[in-house]
């Protein structure tokens, strides 16, 4: 039977490279797919703990993530549309204009 | 080694390899595959934990419906390969990010390991209930305890899709002279 914790260094390495991709990535739809990824992570260690204790609370939480990632993903798809359609790129480097 | 161990090893190695190629492409389309790799190989993770429902759904919902939006939406903008990345930051910078990520991954195993739950984490409980993580389980629970925050789910979903819309929806030329934000330069 594999650990509990195995499971969860899984999530922890798949939300670092989650980070890794949010940090480095110059392409929007890159980084939003390392944020869906960050949130998968999250799910994962969820799922595991409740398979710890014996509890489907955690799943039902996971369910309510992953409605709420949709939402996300729909709307900051729509964003991602509009910045393009106004800037011709969708190069984070150049969207500097409230940088200071 | 027991069936389980190189069960969850290779699911973990496919999620693992999908997720470090997917923030190494340069080209989205390729991204979005490997992320779909990634996804089905954490389904494999779910599955073996017991939540049989959930690993349906993220095959479904989100290596289906979800990545297929992002699909969807690189084909809309119509990217050209990598001509506008630009040039490539300072290395400075990126070192920084890179050692920032390492730091990350270390404190998060660092945590497994020393966590005061870590007696109940390595022993799994051997005796689940047949239906744990059935649909019918899940259910029940989402049904009775947690049925506020599931309605709340309703109306956000209707907020989002509506606001998606609204952000997408094209400018009427009555915006006048603004058109396609020719201000934002």
């Amino acid at each position: 039977m594999v650990p509990v914790s195995a499971y969860l260094i899984l999530a922890a390495v798949l939300f670092g490279i989650g980070t890794i991709g949010v940090l480095i990535t110059r392409n929007m739809i890159v980084l939003f797919m390392a944020i869906e990824l960050m949130l998968n992570a999250a799910n994962l260690a969820l799922i595991a703990f409740s398979r710890a204790f014996n509890l489907v609370d955690g799943h039902v939480i996971v369910f309510l993530v992953l409605t709420i990632a949709a939402a996300e993903a729909a709307v900051g798809l729509a964003l991602i549309v509009m910045v393009y359609r106004n800037r011709e790129t969708i190069n984070i480097d150049r969207f500097n204009v409230m940088k200071w | 080694m027991s069936l389980d161990w190189i069960i969850f090893i290779a699911s973990a190695v496919v999620a693992v390899f999908g997720a470090t190629m997917m923030i190494a492409q340069r080209n989205p389309v390729a991204s979005v595959l490997y992320m779909i790799l990634s996804l089905v190989a954490q389904a494999v993770c779910y599955v073996q934990l017991g939540a049989l429902f959930l690993g349906a759904i993220l095959v479904v919902v989100y290596a289906g419906a979800i990545m297929v939006l992002f699909l969807f939406v690189i084909m809309l903008l119509n990217l050209k390969g990598t001509e506008d990345l630009g040039a490539p930051p300072p290395p400075v910078g990126q070192f920084t990010k890179y050692v920032f990520a390492v730091l990350l991954i270390m404190e998060l195993a660092f945590i497994v390991k020393a966590a005061p739950f870590a007696g109940i984490v390595t022993g799994v409980v051997e005796t689940e209930p047949d239906d744990f993580g059935s649909v019918r389980a899940v259910a029940e629970r989402m049904f009775t305890d947690y049925l506020y925050p599931f309605e709340l789910t309703g109306v956000l979903l209707l907020i989002a899709v509506v606001g998606a819309v609204v952000i997408a929806r094209k400018r009427r030329p009555v915006d006048t002279g603004d058109r396609e934000g020719g201000g934002v330069e």
